[in-house]
């Protein structure tokens, strides 16, 4: 058997196997969930090892026929975006288990099923980012809501049914359009020889320029609702605010890429010629985003609402780096959805445990922390610092790609999305001055610092930050060829400089 | 030529941090000796270094280091590479050696702080990303070392944070660095698009073919990012906030080094200005403005931290106002540069010296007299004094009434305006800094019996008296047949032709020097003759209130960039909420609302739904007969 | 005979059942007019038989009545539980179903 699929089954195995156990035994389901998790992200490392980083077409693939009739497949493989973005979700999913240890204590259901849930949400993810075939990338597009919509619903804080429900109506939403549009090409295709979902084989179909528009708007939508671009984006802070930390890693960090990875690999690559057209829009659409979200977030009082925008601002960065059609924009963007879900984690894991500890996610309750936790004040320190792309960390490595890699081809849109690291500047420094400096306030004089377990959880995200900020070259290797293909594939080429420097002299 | 040891350079100090961070309490007892050794070897190894490079003929001297490919996508190739070369050895020297004596002060100086280990753990930091900034060989390598001195900056303002106006200085340091470095980030960008290189020496090399225009838009954007980290006209609000930070951090970051990271960036980018006359016009405008701003500052602050905060703007403006005069002038702004490093960090010391005998009071009116109870601090601040005023021989002699007379010599309108504009700030200088001296030193006691000033330690006062030499002598030094300018040339290009001298070196120190007699005086006649209050007297004029209040900088930030910034975020939180969510809940409120009016249809009544059956029935049989009749 | 009076005939006897269904509010009444318009359904569907020659319509009209049969049997028991819990058979009664 193929590699993914072992990858996807492995959870789906613990899963099952966690069922079984008592629920009573809520200790044990969480060593299983952290040994399956570990045992995937292992499993994902080697595969990463063994990645052949010369190539640019899918690798590891296994195709199997699964509803002849419509000419359905289960077909996975990975090309070097997809690889990445299944190390980021095979990566943080032992994290978020082990720093959100106790997250799922205070749930509807029991810890038991909190776990399963988890694990079924992994499979999904490895699933969605695999997929070859458009029919199974759909399957697993719609699957995952469920288990996400019962760990919001189930385990969340405050008004969590609310943000549930809104969450789900809004991804159906997206999903019912992009299905339109999937079951327009999958008709097409019949028109065009044999009924096929095969990405390849759809990406080569005819098509006039409105049926391409309207197709491409169907998978758009979706996907910008997923990856929150502005104006659909209210669906992330409601639900980032109700759910767990460790559900918000999962949502915003791995969940909401699958919405700028679908643009990579969907909008790019079927509708080319309708992504051109769309371009100047979706620019515009990211670049309110990036400071639409800066904004809101600096006027956020809640902390769980203010990294939600943040989020905004950032998930902006990659739209405008996909869609500025550079290999530096292209790859920019990618590495970004890596750092972002580390950088992300870091905040909602910190950011998490602060609130358990206080009771409260208004940042107005904390004050002095610095004092009283250095450790963990620190720790948030230290992801705030990724947030706002320092340089030195890995955000500014794909900030910066993606800056550069659009002022090459759309200047103005990269000169105003510069604003947003002003801006990053203020919605970061302003929280880490309420939270950790000035006296401290009263209600935080007897919190505890980060015990062992915390720690271990937070070192390995601090390590990737610090590691990919000043050798990013591991990931770049494996993105690079992937995002010059899918920008040959569309017609494009990077914008030679003014001055060449090999013609210079 | 290739170099092995550069790193250490960098790694040294940058190991002495992270061993001092993660040791966390552990080291609170060796973590000052340890942080003081890793500066002092640091330097070991710059002056090893220079000692290598001195060895080398003039075309040999720049030595690099590349270490791995940094990022690569497409054409855009980014080394982390280092390099080395007459212009930066002069910062790596100046870096880590009056970091090292700034490290050694602290000692003492912070010896009652809890956390001082933390202290010398930035301290370690800052030095290496200052050489990090220094070091690096391309405009993104010098970009990671210019916002790591800035986050270092961040976290040493803030050291006391748990004071709220302190952690708010920090912050305020911050975002206006951001601001700059948006310029920064700006500038590398457009070096990209114009000529797909973002290195020192491709640049250099391709400079020539780029367009004006686009060298122009470089060329401000760089000089947006000087202003930002050199606290230059209109980004400099931050640095009078900046002295809330421990006295030894005003020392080295806010006076002796990080500030003036902008006159290096722009020294650097010399290639840049040279063929962009207006951007380095611009350059030079921003440097007069600043040093007159600084200056005028400087009159009016009792703050003695503030009013050398003051100084240091208006010092660096000079430089600034050097490196816009071209080739003519880099090598003096660097000569005021180092010159300023010496006496501006030892006066600063001094200030710290002078507030560690009187209980942490900062206001010079509750001073007064203290020579006699302070000797040494005395002698060396004034020997700084002397410098930084401009009295032959001490250095700033030589540094300052260069730049004055390049500037008169740059032509035309241009040259007077600027020439005359420097002549005016370096008597405002003389003025402020005579008050300073007289309400410190000299005069009549003004301080509680609560005090007891007293003599620091050996730690302390050791380092300033090596600053106060360095103050007297190396202007004399670096201008020594032209040392410094003849080192520095294979760097920033050399003398132009001579053009027609308007006015002749000695005519310049000679005006330099009446009017900073002048300066004195009125500065003796108004402190040291007459009586000098305890509180600021409140009817003065309304210039001098204007002067209080930092020329009404952060009132104008406040009204042009906050108060609108927070309207804008007030307006947009409102129209998320009530415009686009609203929407949003409009669909699901809508879909209650239908619900609730075709809900009413539902009687209950068994027999009523039979009727609309019925009804349905009979309407679809009268249908099909209409359709098919 | 014209089979055009059977479908007379069968028109006759739903629209009748169709009145009752409406007009009464004995829930056994109703149920008998309920099977009174089935019944005439058959009627009708038998008569096309005739009329086209085939045995269509026949086999519909044994549909019709097991299913007739069916319902009966459920909608009785409906209607003797509610005559038991509710002590009355009117069907306006068992209005429960409202909001």
């Amino acid at each position: 058997m193929n590699m993914l699929t072992s990858l996807m089954l492995l959870p789906l195995i613990g899963a099952l196997l966690i069922s079984a156990i008592p629920t009573t035994k809520s200790l044990l389901a969480k060593q299983m969930t952290l040994l399956t998790t570990i045992l995937v992200a292992v499993g994902v490392i080697v595969m990463t090892l063994r990645f052949d980083r010369g190539k640019t077409d899918l690798q590891f693939v296994e195709t199997h026929s699964w509803i002849p009739t419509f000419g359905i497949n289960y077909s996975v493989g990975v090309d070097g975006i997809a690889l990445v973005l299944i190390l980021l979700s095979a990566l943080l999913a032992p994290i978020v288990v082990l720093s959100g240890w106790n997250e799922s204590n205070g749930g509807r259901w029991s810890a038991k099923t909190f776990y399963i849930l988890v694990l079924v949400l992994e499979t999904m993810i490895i699933g969605v980012f695999s997929a070859n075939d458009l029919f199974l990338f759909y399957v697993f597009f719609e699957a995952m809501l469920i288990p996400v919509y019962f760990l919001i619903g189930g385990y969340g804080t405050g008004q969590r049914n609310a943000a549930a429900v809104k969450f789900l109506i809004y991804s159906l939403f997206g999903g019912l359009l992009m299905l339109a549009s999937i079951i327009g090409l999958y008709v097409l295709s019949g028109e065009q020889g044999a009924h096929t979902f095969n990405i390849n084989a759809l990406s080569q179909l005819q098509m006039s320029s409105t049926t391409q528009n309207l197709l491409f708007l169907g998978f758009f939508i979706a996907f910008a609702i997923k990856a929150p671009l502005w104006p659909l984006h209210t669906w992330l802070p409601d639900a980032a605010q109700s759910a767990t930390p460790g559900t918000s890693v999962l949502l915003l960090g791995i969940l909401d890429k699958v919405g700028t990875f679908g643009m990579i690999r969907y909008c790019l690559t079927l509708f080319p010629e309708a992504s051109k057209t769309f371009t100047p829009m979706i620019l515009v659409l990211a670049v309110i985003s990036i400071i639409y979200g800066a904004f809101l977030a600096i006027g956020q009082k809640d902390l769980k609402r203010l990294i939600a925008f943040t989020s905004i601002s950032h998930f902006g960065f990659i739209t405008m780096g996909i869609f500025a059609m550079t290999s530096q924009g292209h790859s920019g963007a990618t590495l970004y959805m890596f750092n972002h879900g580390f950088s992300t984690a870091a905040l909602f894991i910190v950011g998490g445990w602060m609130m358990s500890r206080r009771g409260s996610s208004k940042i107005s309750d904390f004050g002095g922390l610095q004092r009283v936790t250095p450790v963990m004040a620190w720790t948030f320190f230290f992801a705030g610092m990724s947030s706002l792309a320092l340089p030195g960390l890995s955000s500014f490595v794909s900030e910066f790609l993606v800056l550069v890699g659009t002022y090459t081809r759309y200047p103005v849109a990269a000169i105003i999305g510069t604003f947003g690291i002003v801006l990053a500047a203020l919605y970061i420094l302003i929280p880490i001055q309420r939270s950790l400096h000035g006296p401290t306030m009263p209600g935080n004089e007897a919190l505890s610092d980060l015990n062992v377990r915390e720690k271990i959880a937070i070192a390995p995200v601090i390590a990737v930050i610090i590691g990919l900020g000043f050798y990013p070259s591991p990931l770049l290797n494996i993105i690079n060829p992937a995002s010059t293909h899918t920008i040959t594939q569309a017609g494009f080429t990077d914008p030679l400089a003014q001055i060449d420097p090999k013609a210079g002299k | 030529m290739t170099s092995n040891s550069l790193v250490y350079l960098i790694a040294l100090p940058l190991f002495g941090a992270t061993v001092l961070l993660l040791a966390g309490r552990r080291s609170d007892k060796w973590g000052h000796i340890f942080g003081t050794l890793m500066s002092a070897s640091s330097f070991a190894v710059g002056v090893y270094l220079f000692i290598q490079m001195l060895g080398n003929s003039d075309g040999q001297r720049a030595m690099t280091q590349k270490l791995f490919n940094w990022i690569s996508v497409g054409s855009f190739q980014v080394d982390a590479g280092l390099l080395v070369d007459q212009l930066s050895i002069c910062f790596v020297l100046l870096i880590t050696g009056v970091g090292t004596l700034i490290h050694i002060y602290s000692i003492a100086y912070m010896s009652h702080d809890l956390d001082r280990r933390r202290f010398f753990a930035y301290l370690n930091f800052f030095i290496a990303a200052m050489l990090l900034l220094v070091l690096g060989d391309s405009y993104l390598n010098l970009y990671v070392g210019w916002e790591g001195v800035g986050l270092a900056s961040y976290l040493l303002i803030g050291f006391w944070n748990q004071k709220p106006t302190y952690a708010t200085a920090a912050k305020k340091a911050f975002v206006a660095n951001r601001v700059g470095d948006m310029g920064l980030s700006l500038a590398i960008m457009i070096a990209f698009a114009t000529l797909g290189t973002v290195s020192f020496d491709g640049v250099k090399e391709h400079a020539s073919h780029a367009s004006t225009g686009a060298l122009t838009a470089i060329g401000i954007m760089l000089l947006v990012a000087a202003t930002g980290k050199s606290a230059q006209f209109p980004l400099q609000a931050w640095l009078g906030d900046a002295m809330a930070g421990p006295t030894p951090v005003s020392a080295l970051i806010h006076a002796a080094t990080m500030v003036t990271a902008g006159v290096y960036l722009i020294t650097r980018s010399n290639f840049i200005f040279d063929l962009a006359p207006n951007a380095q016009l611009a350059v030079a405008v921003i440097g007069v403005i600043t040093l007159l701003f600084g200056a005028i500052i400087g009159m009016a602050k009792d703050d003695i931290k503030k009013a050398l905060a003051a100084s240091t703007m208006s010092q660096i403006g000079y430089m600034v106002l050097g490196a816009g005069l071209g080739p003519a002038g880099y090598a003096f702004a660097i000569m005021h540069l180092l010159t300023h490093g010496f006496f501006k960090a030892g006066m600063f010391l001094g200030a710290g010296s002078v507030m560690h005998g009187m209980n942490d009071e900062v206001n010079m009116r509750r001073y007064g007299g203290l020579r006699k109870f302070m000797p040494i601090t005395f002698a060396t601040f004034g020997l700084g004094y002397l410098a930084i005023i401009g009295v032959p021989p001490f250095a700033g002699f030589y540094s300052k009434d260069k730049i004055i007379e390049v500037a008169f010599n740059a032509g035309g309108i241009k040259g007077i305006t600027l020439g005359s504009a420097a002549l005016l700030g370096a008597m405002i200088t003389a003025f402020y800094m005579t008050r300073v001296v007289i309400l410190t030193f000299a005069g009549s006691k003004r301080w509680d019996d609560k005090a007891h000033p007293h003599e620091s330690p050996f730690l302390m006062w050791a380092p300033m008296v090596l600053l106060a030499f360095g103050s007297v002598a190396s202007g004399f030094f670096f201008s020594r047949g032209d040392s410094l300018k003849n080192w520095l040339e294979p760097v920033v290009g050399g003398h132009m032709a001579h053009e027609a001298e308007l006015l002749s070196p000695a005519v310049v120190s000679i005006l330099a020097l009446v009017l900073v007699v002048i300066g004195v005086g009125f500065a003796i006649i108004k402190y040291l003759l007459n009586e000098v209050p305890q509180v600021a007297p409140t009817d003065v004029t309304v210039f001098t209130k204007i002067a209080r209040r930092d020329l009404l900088q952060d009132d104008f930030n406040e009204a042009v960039f906050m108060r609108p910034g927070q309207a804008i975020t007030r307006g947009l939180q409102t129209a998320d909420t009530t415009l686009i969510d609203g929407a949003v809940r409009g669909v699901g409120r809508f879909a209650v609302g239908a619900g609730n009016i075709l809900r009413t249809t539902q009687t209950g009544f068994v027999r009523s739904y039979a009727l609309w059956i019925l009804v349905g029935a009979i309407g679809l049989v009268a249908t099909i007969w209409v359709v098919t009749l | 005979m014209n089979p055009a009076n059977y479908l007379y005939i069968s028109a006759l006897l739903f629209t009748i059942g169709a009145i009752g269904v409406v007009v009464r509010r004995n829930a056994i009444v109703i149920f008998m007019c309920v099977e009174l318009m089935l019944n005439a359904c058959n009627l009708a569907f038998v008569t096309f038989a005739r009329i086209n020659g085939n045995l269509d319509g026949q086999v519909v009209a044994f549909f019709t009545m097991v299913v007739a049969a069916c319902e009966v049997v459920v909608g009785l028991a409906i209607i003797v539980t509610i005559y038991r819990s509710r002590r009355s058979a009117s069907v306006d009664d068992a209005s429960l179903l409202k909001r």
